[in-house]
């Protein structure tokens, strides 16, 4: 069976993006006219005691001008391998650290925000897709709430429904008087100040998941085995399951292409609601010029999405029998 | 014959309602940037300047109050002249015309999307062309390029990037943005060069001894126009797009407003909280407003290029 | 016996234009244990009048006519009455027979689906039928397993052949099944259909195809339609020895030789267009093209009338009512 083989070479292909990535975090800094770190550990004159050693022994582990530039990128990937990602000096942390605080904050307004819009969309989009009286005006909907950046709709949110009718707290992730814990108080704070961002990313993201949707919709809908079932007496109900099924296999694979989209998306909206995930140390580092943070975070977000898409791949491949038949064919 | 049926296509686009929907929405975007600035009296960075008499020097003129939309403001200027001024969209928190800003900001979004687009679809379509084209090994080693180009998300490449750079200009972020979009570009070419090189016409112009670039430019690049074009809209909004989320995280251009640094002052400053609507309700709007046309246009064409997404009788 | 009878049938499109006159009055009937033929140019019809038969969906409508199958009028059925008597008494073959099956479904569930809808209630006797079935065609009953995407392409022309008589419909309606394959799967697909008349699967088949020669080999009578029109309609043999309209005969003429590499001919061996059927002209629908056009021709429409045992065709020079 051919599915090792899949598997090999799906795991090669994310393993050489993965190479790459890590290379141009590598190279940029290298690349850009005058050496930006260089720049950077010079121009920090408030460095605390002992900040400056660190970083200066860092500074030469990793880019040490008496080491030819092959030694410098061995360095820098056994650093990688050790979970050292570098001091984030506008935090005073290990960059490591700061990340792995962040990613949960990521991670629990992504994850729904993605699995439930994607629901909804798919229904939404079958339910235009299949009858022309709601397509008419559903279609522009759904094309405007694509079209919008997400992180203005979650200002219109702040707006609206923060500031005007004042229901939702719209800043941070909890209330900053509290003290994280399992109690009850504490988690009524959490939700609260989780809807906001939740749904400035779910309510946009319904409009690219229905428009994939309802065109996959009409496409199936008028695809030669409809027709067949049909014309054996199939009733309306079994034609249109037949047809969702393999309308929103695809929207799997559309998964994996829309991730990134969503990522920028999720990046600027916790700016907007001051949410204390990967995109605020990610906008912090850039606007700081704090380089290490910056490395770190843009590989922690790749290899995120890297491992995603691996995982709609497999999946995938599971549960569309058109796929295994291609791998196993080939 | 292949010819004359795209000139008809062309002409059914044009009555393809979605097509003018589209097309006239982008085209009252474009006027706008272009005419918008006849109806004010202020600069892009929406101060009001004023000539200093005898010389070349012009001087701006600060206010200090944040107005709503149709106020007017007696301004006293640097010569002591007080001048009566109408705030459209009325001022942010530094006193700056929200209007003047917003017309402005719309013509560097549209000036960076255009140029990016360019970039990118060249890019895309050079890239495309040669791996179809050439096929085997160069195909093989630009696809896999295209697929890892395709995986990392562009807007943390934008950012490093971005953040590396001291200052930045539009036609710089323009170019980053190219050179971050044109992967889509080049799998859609790719794709379709490898289904027009094997039809008949190209290969009785290869029988015929026409050069390579000849057979490119004379007989494939034709027939792909229409798809080249839809392409090319695609890249414009993904680039109206991310160049938005690029200034609104603080990247944006150093040297001019743009939409999306009109939204990122207005979160700097608060004017959430404070209820100035005003200030960042139309940049989003329009921003929204580009991208449903673009989307509409798109989808136009596809309907007359591609009838399978027709729906009857429409 | 006839087990279907075709009275006057009009079957029509909508379109911005005016009404497409893909079927104008045409009348035969299906006898019990016979192959029905229909031949006839690319555009003439002939799907449309087959397919109506099971499915009328817009733009196409009924504009006049009845077909009586089983005693009960087609065209007047409800729609629920008409799904019940598809596939399990009047089934079809499509044209695109190779891609009818849902590529995602396994063969077996596609099957139960379709069983379950017409009242079958034992999965296990259904998938078991399949599986006879399936073996009987030279597959494996190990295909309804599999989904439809593991199959090659003539697999799947079987397979759906198995699915199509699985529930023993007393017509079977084949449309242009053969007119997409090589010379010998189109053999193979002749006497499978050979096999399910000779088993009792199905009582009747009408076999439609552009393809004349191919009939020879198929078809009991056979009926030419030209242009929403029957031309002519006779035993398979007679009309191919003795054909009586001018169209037949030169169609047969066309062929290149009987039996010899015919795949390649088309029916367009004839110089000149169909007739558009927007606007069908008044007289004979052949006159634009015939090489015995007379006047009357263009004004008078030549009526169908018998010219030997069994044997029928319309046209002036066979003589009619006023003559
Ligand atoms: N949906 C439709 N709308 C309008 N005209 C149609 C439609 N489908 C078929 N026709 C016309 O009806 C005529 C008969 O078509 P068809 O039954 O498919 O012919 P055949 O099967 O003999 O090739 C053709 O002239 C065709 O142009
Ligand atoms: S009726 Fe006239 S035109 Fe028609 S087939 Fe006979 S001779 Fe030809
Ligand atoms: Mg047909």
């Amino acid at each position: 069976m051919g599915f090792r083989r899949y598997l090999a070479q799906k795991t090669a292909v994310y393993a050489i993006t993965f190479l790459f990535a890590v290379t141009i975090n590598w190279l940029l800094p290298r690349l850009m006219p005058g050496n930006p770190i260089e720049a950077m550990i010079e121009s920090n004159l408030n460095l605390g005691p002992g900040e400056k050693e660190i970083l200066i022994r860092f500074y030469e582990d990793l880019y040490g001008l008496n080491e030819p530039l092959w030694r410098q990128f061995v360095n820098f990937w056994v650093r990688l391998f050790h979970g050292d990602l570098g001091y984030s000096l506008l935090y005073k942390a290990p960059v490591w650290d700061l990340i792995r605080h962040s990613l949960p904050y990521d991670i629990v307004i992504l994850l729904p925000a993605i699995a439930l819009s994607w629901i909804v969309g798919n229904w939404l989009g079958a339910i235009a897709g299949k009858n022309r009286r709601y397509d008419r005006w559903m279609m522009p909907l759904f094309y405007f709430l694509a079209s919008m950046p997400y992180f203005w709709f979650a200002m219109l949110l702040v707006y609206f429904i923060g500031v005007k009718l004042g229901w939702l707290p719209y800043q941070g992730a909890y209330d900053p008087s509290l003290v994280p814990g399992l109690n009850w108080e504490f988690i009524k704070s959490f939700l609260s100040h989780w809807i906001l961002p939740f749904l400035s990313l779910f309510v946009v993201m319904i409009g690219s998941w229905a428009i994939g949707m309802r065109n996959m919709i009409i496409y199936e809908l008028e695809a030669d085995y409809v027709r067949y079932l049909e014309a054996l007496g199939a009733s309306e109900k079994l034609m249109t399951k037949h047809a969702y099924r393999n309308a929103i296999l695809p929207q799997v694979t559309g998964l994996a292409l829309q991730l990134g989209l969503m990522v920028a998306g999720a990046i600027a909206t916790e700016i907007v609601f001051n949410y204390p995930g990967i995109g605020i140390l990610l906008m912090n580092a850039a606007l700081s010029q704090d380089y290490f943070l910056l490395q770190g975070a843009f590989l922690m977000v790749v290899i995120s999405v890297l491992a995603a898409n691996f995982i709609i791949d497999i999946v995938y491949a599971f549960i569309d029998p058109r796929v295994r038949a291609s791998y196993t064919e080939g | 014959m292949a010819r004359e049926s795209r000139l008809y296509k062309f002409r059914l686009a044009l009555k393809n309602n979605k097509f003018r929907f589209g097309f006239g929405l982008l085209l009252f975007f474009i006027i706008f940037a272009i005419i918008g600035p006849l109806f004010t009296p202020f600069a892009g960075d929406g101060l009001y300047y004023e000539k200093l008499p005898g010389s070349n020097m012009e001087v701006a003129t600060y206010s200090t109050r944040t107005l709503p939309p149709m106020t007017r403001e007696t301004l006293i200027t640097y010569s002591g002249r007080h001048v009566e001024v109408l705030h459209i969209l009325g001022t942010d928190k530094l006193g700056r015309d929200v209007y003047a800003q917003l017309v402005y900001g719309l013509r560097t979004s549209l000036w960076i999307a255009t140029l990016a687009a360019i970039i990118g679809t060249l890019l895309g379509i050079t890239i495309g062309f040669v791996a179809g084209y050439r096929g085997g090994l160069t195909d093989e080693l630009l696809m896999m390029f295209v697929n890892i180009m395709l995986v990392i998300p562009s807007i943390v490449l934008l950012i490093l990037v971005a953040a590396y750079l001291e200052a930045r200009s539009p036609e710089i972020q323009a170019l980053i943005i190219g050179l971050t979009g044109w992967p889509w570009v080049a799998r859609a070419v790719r794709s379709q060069t490898l289904s027009l090189k094997n039809r008949e016409f190209v290969n009785l112009a290869r029988l015929a001894g026409l050069s390579d670039l000849r057979i490119i430019f004379g007989e494939i690049m034709p027939n792909m126009i229409s798809y080249i074009f839809m392409v090319g809209i695609l890249q414009f909004s993904g680039a109206i797009l991310a160049s938005a989320t690029l200034d609104f995280i603080g990247l944006g251009p150093t040297t001019a407003v743009s939409l999306g640094t009109i939204l990122q002052k207005a979160i700097a400053h608060n004017a959430l909280q404070f209820g100035w609507w005003w200030w960042f309700i139309p940049p989003g709007l329009i921003i929204t407003l580009i991208i449903t046309a673009l989307f509409f246009i798109n989808l136009g064409m596809e309907e007359v290029f591609n009838p399978r997404l027709r729906r009857g009788g429409e | 016996m006839s087990l279907l009878e075709i009275r006057d049938l009009k079957i029509y499109y909508r379109t911005p234009r005016g009404p497409v006159k893909a079927v104008d009055g045409v009348s035969f009937d299906v006898r019990e244990g016979e192959v029905f033929g229909i031949a006839g140019e690319s555009g003439c019809g002939k799907s449309t009048l087959v397919h109506s038969l099971i499915l009328r969906k817009p733009p196409m409508f009924h504009a006049g006519g009845e077909a009586i199958f089983k005693g009960k009028d087609l065209m007047k059925l409800s729609e629920e009455e008409a799904r019940k008597i598809r596939y399990t008494e009047l089934s079809i073959i499509p044209q695109y027979a190779m891609n009818a099956l849902n590529p995602t479904k396994k063969i077996k569930d596609i099957v139960w689906d379709l069983a379950r809808e017409h009242g079958y209630e034992d999965r296990s006797e259904v998938e078991g039928l399949l599986r006879e079935r399936l073996a009987m065609v030279k597959l494996s009953p190990k295909v309804a397993d599999m989904y439809p995407v593991e199959l090659s392409g003539g697999m799947r022309q079987r397979a759906t052949m198995v699915v199509s008589t699985l529930l023993n419909p007393d017509l079977l309606i084949a449309d242009e099944v053969t007119s997409a394959l090589d010379v010998t799967t189109q053999r193979v697909v002749i006497e499978l259909l050979h096999h399910f008349m000779e088993e009792g699967i199905v009582k009747s088949i009408i076999f439609v195809t552009h393809d004349l020669a191919l009939l020879d080999k198929i078809a009991d009578r056979t009926m030419i339609l030209y242009a929403g029109k029957v031309a002519e309609i006779a035993p398979t043999e007679e009309m191919i020895s003795s054909p009586a309209h001018p169209y037949t005969k030169l169609l047969l003429e066309s062929l290149p030789k009987i039996g010899v590499r015919y795949k390649e001919t088309k029916l367009n061996g004839i110089p000149g267009y169909p007739i558009s059927l927007l606007n069908p002209p008044k007289g004979c629908r052949f006159y634009t093209r015939c090489p015995y056009v007379m006047d009357r021709c263009r004004e008078e429409e030549p009526p169908l009338v018998e010219v030997g045992d069994d044997h029928y065709a319309a046209c002036h020079l066979l003589g009619g009512e006023n003559q």
